[in-house]
């Protein structure tokens, strides 16, 4: 009978877990798991920057080699962070270059990225092969630069969505002729002119190419060269798209766009003539990604007869001016959609164009594995969001804004309290939600009794009262992020039980009636807490009263104590009056830590913090073995 | 001993389904140690959800299952932990307890017995001298029960009545019966003071405030800004339009306009002038200020921190043209070079214009001027 297993075999075993949360759960299991998990794991996620530091990441994991960083707060991405606010890479990057670190691969989101630290990050790894950067800013075409010139290896640029100050031009042109692995390149968001020559022979010396993604300067006729050169692409972001489809230039690119036959993923289109959509029906067939929320100009007939020839989609971001038509063309055609994303092309107009609940209810009939939905729409009404529900009960991602944000039903005049409610209540492995339209506190009691898997919520101008959040926090056993704004919860909510907050990630209260007062009694009692207030009203935050409301109030769980970046208008409170180790000295009788299990959400999570804190730390002494006996009576084949 | 991938495939979903559900299950032993005195509810009757969502017509009464923790694929493993010897202590079965380990919706109303009746919300948080008790049990000591629930009878759920709607396009099921869901009930913590929406009487007054839709609000409606002003963006125009775009531009033609566009440091929307409009660099130098100066005052209020003023005064944008200012007009020519604006007369800076650019005059030496290819940066 065999108790035991050699260290190399579990690590070989723990070779086949790659998922975060698993490995985590790996590390709890008794002592010898967790330490060959800890030094056979590569890939290491941080939700939040400030939960922890680059030391004690390295303390943990000495072998990382791939590492996920997020920075922000979400409602940064809709201006409600100022831009100051914090989240730079640059320690991290210092940090692990010092130790000796084999980083291959860094992911950052909502970071602040420095040229300087793309420079000391292209210089410092001599393995790096792929960056990673979205919704990130600070940085310049420089940065891209030094990245090119320096990552030998580099197989991965991939820029989305930043804001790039890139009036100098000039980076691709710093990859050496000896770069031939890039695998991905991405510089749809960058505003700027880039070398078209050095970009055509960058592209030709790259024989393992899969993802270009090109920004608006690149012309047409590049295009086309660009595609003779690469027709082994999957996913093709095309930038600038105008042209006379009579024209021999128009002949030249449907030729190539022709031989593109492995191309599943289209987008871009950022400068688009609709009369030449007709060139890209030949890969229409194969697409799984179409993403045309770039192109206002594609609309009406142009856009549902391409649509037409896209059979295979299971993802698709469109804007709105498809009206309720084109969303019922995409329901009778795209049988296999899993993910939709309808954007407001006119936000704040009159939107005529602009969907309504028929459409989605259209899409929800149409297409049965829809499980991801982001959708902007003029109005929504319960019976709408009843048959949705009834219709896609596979929802994992439901994120729903009605423009007008406290708008009603139309057609009853009701809040969406019972339309939400079904979602919930149907769509059991719900993770995300975003709310929007006139909700009261019965949208809540819905989501904390039935969406018990949900793990992000979005609230905006919602609720009645306190009720509302408390429903949600008790609720909600998985959550880890919380975002709230324009909601009339405060102090008392906020107050009822702090010790949630140490199970999640972050919560974030803006234009809410929490007060200072508030907010000092959470940082005071739980030193587990960064507490982060935000007050634009003109009054720095050491001049307010302890009664007077926070403008913005960010708290999140972290190991580190408060950070020493924040700026001076942004203030974080830690004072822990009394005994600040008194957590350490506190010896939990058996019955505690029993309690403290169930009462938090110990392995449902991405983010290894929780296994790092205190709590974990004393719990894992309840397994005084060093290693998990294991005897195997029969297991089936699976 | 693992050479073979089925094997050890098999072997890693053994592993590590055992691991995931370890945790689960040592919350289940260890509570058995204990003898915890709130076991004795009655784990017999399962509570019944209101089914929110008609099906056929009917009212189906959701039993609430026992919830197991292992999906049924974790089921066909069996288990069992014990010393070497095959002691039989540890043999762990799953059964109708884990409903009560499983922590239920529960809607904590300590909070609700300290709030005021007359619908102000008094919070009750601890003074600071009550700081040595953790916060979270001097409020919520109802938060660590788990208990199943009396009903607690809900009047007419509102969304059944919701009338047959005049879209025929919506393929919804028509008015139900509302008399079978009110035998429904919702799980409710009713342990302390019952919760009845009818009785509520909570209504703070600042409601009506948050109500009125208000207007042009701080990051609503929740889109990046590079999505605000897609529709409105010139780029979108189809590729019919005549001539005259600079990116067209065709040497010795005498078009109308020429729109040329105009991107400023700071400011991630770009702009379009007509050339054309305008016979001196004065002029397009005052243009430049009034097209630029509110959007850069909106934009440095976006970003302000905490201490600058909300309503931020327009500042103009001087000395474009002489290197006085904080800002220098630059453009690139038919050539891809770029230049300072200003150097050749007014007609044939018109005729090779293609592109205009603000920048900021810090980085004025930072650039280049000429020539656009590059060498490589120094390493």
């Amino acid at each position: 009978m065999m108790n035991y297993f050699p260290d190399e075999v579990l690590e070989h075993v723990f070779d086949f877990i790659t998922c975060h949360k698993d490995r985590n759960s790996v590390s709890l299991v008794c002592k010898s798991w967790h330490r060959i998990e800890r030094y056979s794991r590569r890939r290491v996620f941080i939700g939040n920057c400030y939960s922890i530091s680059p030391e004690r990441l390295i303390a943990r994991f000495p072998g990382v080699k791939s590492l996920t960083l997020k920075g922000k707060p979400h409602f940064a991405d809709f201006n409600l962070v100022p831009y100051d606010w914090g989240g730079f890479v640059y320690p991290w990057i210092k940090v692990l270059a010092e130790t000796g670190i084999g980083l291959e691969e860094l992911r950052l989101k909502r970071m602040v990225v420095s040229d300087e630290s793309l420079e000391l990050l292209s210089k410092s790894f001599v393995n790096f092969q792929s960056l990673v950067l979205v919704s990130c800013d600070g940085f310049s075409a420089d940065g891209l630069a030094a990245i090119a010139a320096n990552c030998r290896f580099l197989r991965e640029l991939d820029l989305q969505e930043n804001e790039v100050d890139d009036h100098r031009g000039h980076w691709l042109s710093c990859f050496p002729e000896s770069c031939t692995s890039l695998v991905s390149l991405n510089f749809a968001c960058l505003k700027g002119e880039v070398n078209l020559g050095a970009l055509e022979r960058l592209v030709s010396r790259s024989p393992n190419l899969k993802s270009l993604r090109l920004n608006r300067s690149v012309p047409l006729d590049t295009l086309q060269k660009l595609l003779m050169r690469a027709p082994q692409l999957v996913d093709l972001g095309i930038g600038s798209y105008v042209h006379d489809p009579l024209s021999e230039a128009s002949n030249k690119l449907k030729h190539a766009i022709q031989r593109c036959k492995s191309i599943m993923s289209l987008s871009g289109f950022l400068e688009v003539a609709p009369r030449c959509m007709s060139a890209i029906y030949p890969i229409c067939g194969n697409l799984t990604t179409l993403n045309l929320s770039y192109a206002p100009g594609i609309h009406g007939n142009k856009l549902t007869k391409l649509i037409q020839h896209c059979r295979k989609l299971q993802r698709l971001w469109i804007l709105d001016c498809i009206g309720d038509k084109g969303l019922g063309v995409v329901a009778s055609t795209c049988k296999e959609l899993q993910e939709l994303r309808v954007f407001p092309s006119d936000p704040f107009g009159a939107g005529n164009d602009a969907v309504t609940e028929e459409g989605l209810v259209l899409v929800s009939a149409g297409c049965p594995k829809l499980n991801s939905l982001l959708y902007f729409c003029q109005q929504m009404t319960n019976a709408a969001l009843i048959t949705v529900a009834k219709n896609c009960p596979n929802f994992i991602r439901f994120r729903l804004c009605i423009l007008d944000p406290v708008r009603p039903d139309p057609v009853t005049n009701q809040p969406l309290d019972e339309g939400f409610g079904a979602i919930v209540q149907s769509c059991k492995q719900l993770k995300r939600l975003s709310l929007s339209g006139l909700l009261t506190d019965q949208v809540f009691l819905y989501i904390g009794m039935y969406a018990e898997q949900l793990e992000m919520l979005s609230i905006a101008f919602a609720a009645d009262s306190d009720k509302g959040m408390l429903y949600v926090l008790n609720g909600c056993k998985k959550l880890r992020k919380l975002e709230i704004r324009d909601c009339p919860f405060g102090n008392a909510a906020l107050l009822e039980d702090v010790g949630k907050y140490e199970t999640m990630r972050s919560l974030w209260m803006s234009s809410c009636e929490v007060t200072l007062g508030g907010c000092k009694t959470v940082a005071e009692n739980m030193p587990s807490l960064n507490v982060e207030i935000i007050n634009e009203s003109g009054q720095t935050v050491f001049n307010l009263d302890e009664g007077q409301k926070v403008d913005k109030m960010y708290l999140y769980r972290t190991l580190v104590g408060h950070r020493k970046d924040a700026p001076e208008s942004n203030q974080t409170y830690l004072k822990c009056r009394g005994d600040l180790t008194r957590s350490d000295h506190h010896e939990p009788s058996l019955n505690d830590m029993i309690k403290d299990m169930k009462l938090k959400n110990i392995s449902g999570d991405d983010d290894f913090i929780i296994s790092e804190s205190n709590n974990f730390k004393l719990q894992s002494q309840l397994f005084e073995k060093e290693e998990a006996e294991i005897m195997i009576l029969k297991w089936k084949r699976l | 001993m693992l050479n073979q991938q089925g094997r050890g495939g098999m072997w890693v979903a053994l592993c590590f389904e055992f691991a995931s559900s370890w945790i689960e299950r040592k919350e289940v032993f260890l509570s058995n140690l204990e003898m915890e005195s709130d076991c004795s509810k009655n784990e017999e009757t399962c509570p019944q959800l209101l089914d929110l969502i008609p099906q056929e017509r009917e009212w189906y009464t959701k039993r609430k299952d026992g919830k197991i923790h292992l999906s049924s694929e974790e089921k066909k493993l069996e288990l069992r932990l014990g010393p070497p010897g095959g002691d039989d202590n540890w043999s762990i079965k799953l059964n109708a307890k884990n409903n009560r380990e499983r922590d239920e919706p529960v809607i904590s109303l300590g909070y609700l017995s300290s709030m005021n009746n007359n619908g102000k919300q008094a919070p009750k948080f601890p003074s600071p001298e009550d700081h040595h008790h953790p916060v979270g049990s001097v409020l919520s000591p109802s938060w660590t029960k788990t208990h199943h629930h009396d009903h607690q009878q809900l009047t007419n759920p509102p969304f059944l009545q919701f009338p047959s709607t005049p879209h025929q396009s919506l393929p919804v099921t028509a008015k139900e019966s509302s008399q079978s869901c009110c035998t429904k009930a919702v799980n409710m913590n009713a342990e302390e003071k019952p919760f009845s929406p009818t009785a509520n009487t909570v209504a703070p007054p600042n409601t009506s405030l948050k109500r009125s839709a208000p207007g042009p609000v701080v990051g609503w409606p929740p889109i990046r800004s590079f999505r605000k002003n897609l529709a409105t963006s010139s780029s979108s125009k189809p590729a019919s339009e005549p001539p005259h775009k600079a990116a067209n531009e065709k040497k010795g033609a005498e078009p109308s306009a020429k729109f040329v566009k105009i991107n400023m440091d700071g400011v991630p929307i770009g702009r379009k002038v007509d050339l054309k409009a305008y016979d001196s660099y004065e002029k397009l130098s005052a243009a430049v200020d009034e097209l630029f100066r509110g959007l850069l005052a909106a934009q440095r209020d976006s970003c302000a921190g905490g201490i600058v003023k909300k309503v931020e005064e327009e500042k103009t944008i001087t000395g474009l043209l002489d290197g006085s200012g904080e800002y220098t007009l630059v453009y690139e020519d038919n050539e891809g070079d770029r230049m300072l604006v200003g150097d050749v007369p007014w007609h044939m800076f018109v005729s090779t214009v293609q592109r205009l650019r603000v920048l900021k005059s810090s980085e004025l030496s930072a650039l280049s001027l000429g020539s656009s290819r590059q060498g490589k940066i120094p390493a």
